[in-house]
């Protein structure tokens, strides 16, 4: 059912854990659909320095998480929010197409994170970031 | 390490003596129970001593129970065969909320067909009330299903009570005992029809049967040369029967002595108790008392079914879970939320079955291996 990259990202997550000093979080999903990730950001120069997740769910929200997580490490905020699905799922070999969601979920908790992270600086938001964010507080 | 097997309710490994049983039916003697020659005569024999085996531990006549392939099918066949049958009398039909989808998709079915689905409730442990049951029959009731043990929490619902409500409101009951029959006695005194299957008693896959009481009506989902008291036409699977029958034999004989299932309780008790006592957040999904033997269903707090189950699997121990993530449709489990948990909680639920072959190392294993994963996952989860 699932990759060797999907269960060595479940077995051996990577970057997680909380983070106490974040300069952001992102936290999408519910409790009730089984899914809830919340990422954690340190940003400098608008680099991403450091980043954690804390999720729970399935196999693949776990390792969707800790993927992602090691992708967008040391990349500019801009590059990190260009991140889709397809690359997460590339990166992992593959998923199963019933847990694609799951990858889906992970860009939305950085892209969360990243408008956190402007809202509070007072940089102004990209469009398609701000598109995002409000059809998920629609959905939720 | 040896592989620990602990999802005896999902399937159980074929006995040796049961293999031993069903082989020559496999190769030797292939003759198709129809024919009129030798090869007919024998496998015809056959399929009538398995037949006389399996009736006669349900306490029926050997005409009243008919194999079929799977559960899936009698339960289709219990339902859709009652409801075309009876049609000049009534179009109601009763199920409980936590019957296995195979009845209840089956009632769904029948629902757009335009029947009447009543489903009564089960309580905070998973038990139907008998008088709901009463109060739901109608005066166009035709059937009333309701399963004897369930196959996720191990719930064993009071059929005994609710047949003889049934009998007297001269309306027909049907039970599920896919995952009881063998396990636990079955008074089939006042049940019209029954499902039972070979592969969850230590049989092969591919057979299955479906009792008929005399009397009852019952429209064949398969037609065709009129195999089975022309109540369901297919080759008959030969050496699936044999072993079902055989598998039959030795589960009432281990039943009749009862040292296996006191051995089962035990065990079962022993993983209960440890668990709740040791991980914090755990709750036991369904009854204390009016349980399987080899069942146990636990929830955890925060955490999600489908990664404590691969976690085991990284252990070499085999579980199972309701959980959404576990299936397609995304949905926690039905019996789980038919007890009153919220999704949320029903998504960190594990399902423990014990079988047979369970040793008290195993189990030991597994006490030993899942307070780590728990305790590592709710490291993983944002809620706390």
């Amino acid at each position: 059912m699932y990759s060797e990259e999907v269960m060595d990202h479940f077995k051996n997550p990577r970057n997680c854990g909380k983070m106490d000093n974040a300069d952001a979080i992102g936290e999408v999903g519910n409790p009730t659909c089984g899914d809830v990730m919340r990422i954690y950001l340190k940003i400098e120069n608008n680099i991403i320095k450091d980043i954690k997740f804390e999720t729970f769910g399935c196999v693949a929200a776990i390792s969707t998480s800790s993927i992602l997580t090691e992708m967008v490490k040391g990349m500019s905020l801009e590059e990190a929010s260009k991140v889709k699905k397809d690359d997460i799922i590339k990166g992992l070999g593959n998923l199963p197409t019933v847990k694609i969601h799951c990858s889906v979920l992970a860009t939305e908790a950085l892209g969360e994170a990243v408008y956190n992270y402007y809202k509070e600086k007072g940089i102004e938001i990209p469009e398609d970031l701000k598109n995002k964010h409000d059809h998920l507080k629609k959905r939720s | 390490m040896k592989r620990i097997y602990l999802d005896y309710a999902a399937t159980t490994p074929i006995d040796s003596k049961v293999s031993k049983s069903l082989c020559p039916y496999m190769v030797k003697m292939f003759g198709n129970t129809s024919s009129l020659h030798s090869f007919g005569q024998e496998t015809a024999a056959a399929l009538e001593k398995s037949r006389s085996t399996i009736a006669n531990s349900l306490n029926v006549k050997p005409n009243e129970m008919i194999f079929t392939a799977s559960a899936t099918e009698s339960n289709n066949f219990a339902l859709k065969g009652v409801a075309n049958a009876y049609k000049d009398k009534g179009n109601h039909i009763i199920i409980s909320n936590i019957e296995h989808d195979c009845v209840k998709e089956t009632a769904n079915f029948l629902k757009k067909e335009g029947l009447e689905i009543t489903e009564v409730k089960v309580n905070q442990e998973g038990l139907i009330n008998p008088e709901d049951v009463k109060a739901a029959i109608k005066d166009n009731t035709i059937l009333v299903s309701i399963m004897h043990a369930n196959n996720e929490i191990g719930t064993i619902q009071p059929i005994e009570e609710i047949a003889a409500i049934c009998k007297n409101h001269k309306v027909l009951f049907h039970t599920d005992a896919a995952q009881s029959f063998g396990k636990i006695p079955i008074n089939t005194e006042n049940i019209d029809l029954l499902t039972a299957s070979s592969h969850k008693m230590y049989g092969p896959k591919g057979s299955a049967l479906l009792m008929i009481k005399q009397g009852t009506r019952i429209t064949p989902l398969l037609h065709g040369g009129g195999h089975e008291f022309n109540k369901r036409s297919s080759t008959v699977n030969l050496a699936a029967i044999v072993g079902f029958a055989r598998a039959v034999e030795l589960c009432m004989a281990e039943l009749e002595l009862g040292a296996e299932s006191k051995r089962q309780v035990e065990l079962r008790n022993k993983i209960i108790s440890t668990i709740l006592k040791e991980i914090p957040d755990s709750t036991l999904n369904g009854s204390k008392d009016k349980r399987l033997p080899n069942n146990i269903n636990i929830r955890f707090k925060n955490i999600e079914g489908e990664s404590i189950i691969m976690m085991l699997d990284e252990e070499e121990i085999a579980c199972s879970t309701g959980s959404a993530c576990s299936s397609p449709k995304l949905t926690p489990s039905h019996v789980l939320t038919a007890l009153g948990i919220s999704a949320a909680d029903a998504h960190g639920s594990l399902r423990v079955s014990l079988g047979r072959q369970t040793t008290e190392e195993e189990v030991n294993t597994l006490l030993e291996t899942l307070p780590k994963i728990i305790k590592r996952l709710r490291e993983i989860s944002p809620l706390k």
